[in-house]
């Protein structure tokens, strides 16, 4: 088996300060008495985890476990405070459709930015810019501007752009759950499409029959400490257990 | 680096692109504004000072001009630099793109615009019969100076201005005094002789703006000013640019 994803004792701490100080007169006047202190708050602790090729992995956890923080650790975003990530591979961050949509640019030039955000050239965005429209069901509204649109309408146009490209490495943050049924059905379906190419999935759901349908593996976050990670028949009952 | 590059080249035209157009989206004059702004100052600014100094020279609106366009590009260059974390706050809260692409771009983007204003200049020094000389080639080079300078102060304040929200307006204050200090609207002689002339000496900006002047007029290139400007830039970028690079990871914990 091929390993795609490694992290090492991966922790990640934010400074939580109650007021936070972003003027240079705050930040010197409490220099000066002494008064500056930071909360700290570890969001992730000690993470080891090991992902292989093909592997559908569930992230299962509570509201403000940690799972956001993870995927986007693994996406980029986020640097760790400590320990190491290794990648392989392309990866597709969908953790909020659209990131990098400008509202003032109308549906098309967004298509061409997005694809830049994403990596792709502006050659390779003509050559699909057909098949976007097309599956985003957006075709009369394209060139009007984003700010237009409606939520759902930008979730749509997000993720036939994202989708364009089978990436090695998939992270779906609740997304899922975009646009209206009918989407919903067509998104599942080319998600599953994908999967069955083998690519290695990593899928962030509150919905725990979602989440047994594509996944094969899953792993539980308390508190930003991995409670349990393995195949996904024997995860599942813990977590039932521990959301009571 | 070169790799990363290589993926995001095509980003970086993007959102330099994003910069220019929507600018003047919707207005009817479009890139043209551009235009009309720097001379309807210049009218203005020579209207009044040029009444107020005594100066009737003819070429007067050719010196204001020149000056105002280089002062417009730093101020509005560094200043869309130092917002442009901020600016783009949604996207980099959740994709990873190395984040040197938001200030880059808006110093780049207003440098274009300002090449285009340039336009101006050359229609004004002709009708007003302020004919180029060879040394107009020459003016590439406190250009260059000029763009070093912008991107070496632009890194530095898009740096402080994550962690410290009134650096704009602490920019704003301090754009007004470099602008006082440019020699934008009066001659400078008489602040040169005095006991103050540091004022002007030590700072950059009026040293690219004196030689960009003298390719223009076809006078004596002050070498000594233009080297100091140069290493100026120079060094803002390396320590504009190290400040980036230590702190970029942590931007996304302040915005």
């Amino acid at each position: 088996m091929e390993e795609m994803i490694r992290l090492d004792h991966v922790g990640m701490r934010f400074n939580l300060s109650k007021e936070k100080v972003d003027s240079v007169k705050e930040y010197v006047i409490k220099l000066l008495k002494r008064d500056l202190h930071f909360d700290e708050f570890w969001a992730l602790k000690d993470i080891n985890l090991s992902i292989q090729k093909g592997d559908r992995v569930g992230i299962l956890g509570l509201n403000g476990a940690g799972k956001s923080t993870l995927m986007k650790i693994i996406a980029g975003v986020f640097r760790p405070t400590e320990g190491t990530v290794t990648k392989k591979g392309v990866i597709a961050p969908m953790i909020e459709l659209g990131a990098g949509f400008d509202k003032q640019y109308t549906g098309a030039e967004n298509i061409f930015l997005y694809g830049a955000v994403l990596g792709h050239t502006r050659a390779f965005m003509q050559e699909k810019f057909d098949e976007i429209v097309a599956f985003s069901e957006l075709k009369e509204f394209i060139d009007v501007p984003l700010k237009n649109y409606s939520s759902g309408m930008r979730a749509r146009l997000g993720f036939s752009i994202a989708t364009i490209v089978e990436p090695d490495i998939l992270i779906l943050d609740e997304v899922l759950s975009v646009g209206d049924a009918k989407f919903r059905k067509k998104s599942e379906k080319k998600i599953m499409d994908m999967m069955d190419k083998g690519i290695t999935v990593l899928f962030v759901s509150h919905n725990l029959d979602q989440v047994k349908r594509i996944c094969n593996k899953a792993m539980i976050l308390e508190k930003g400490c991995m409670k349990c990670y393995g195949d996904i028949e024997d995860v599942v009952p813990v977590y039932k257990e521990m959301i009571g | 680096m070169i790799q990363e590059w290589k993926r995001y080249n095509n980003l970086f035209v993007e959102l330099v692109r994003k910069g220019i157009k929507l600018k003047y989206r919707r207005s009817y004059l479009g890139v043209i504004w551009s235009m009309i702004e720097p001379l309807l100052t210049m009218i203005v600014l020579t209207l009044v000072f040029g009444t107020i100094l005594g100066h009737h020279d003819k070429t007067f609106p050719v010196y204001i001009l020149s000056g105002r366009l280089i002062y417009s590009l730093f101020s509005q260059s560094t200043t869309t630099a130092l917002k442009s974390i901020r600016a783009n706050e949604g996207m980099i809260k959740k994709v990873y793109v190395p984040k040197y692409m938001y200030p880059l771009s808006g110093i780049v983007f207003n440098y274009i615009l300002f090449l285009i204003s340039l336009v101006v200049l050359a229609g004004v020094s002709l009708v007003l019969k302020v004919y180029p000389t060879m040394q107009i080639f020459f003016a590439i080079v406190p250009l260059t100076v000029l763009f070093l300078l912008s991107i070496g102060v632009g890194m530095f304040l898009a740096t402080v201005g994550v962690f410290f929200r009134d650096m704009e307006y602490l920019w704003n204050v301090l754009l007004m005094l470099v602008m006082y200090t440019c020699a934008i609207f009066y001659y400078p002689d008489k602040l040169l002789d005095s006991n103050v002339s540091w004022i002007l000496k030590y700072n950059p900006l009026y040293c690219v703006i004196d030689c960009f002047r003298s390719c223009i007029f076809g006078t004596d290139v002050h070498y000594g000013m233009l080297l100091y400007a140069f290493i100026f830039a120079v060094v803002s970028i390396i320590i504009g640019g190290t400040l980036f690079r230590k702190n970029e990871d942590r931007f996304i914990l302040y915005i």
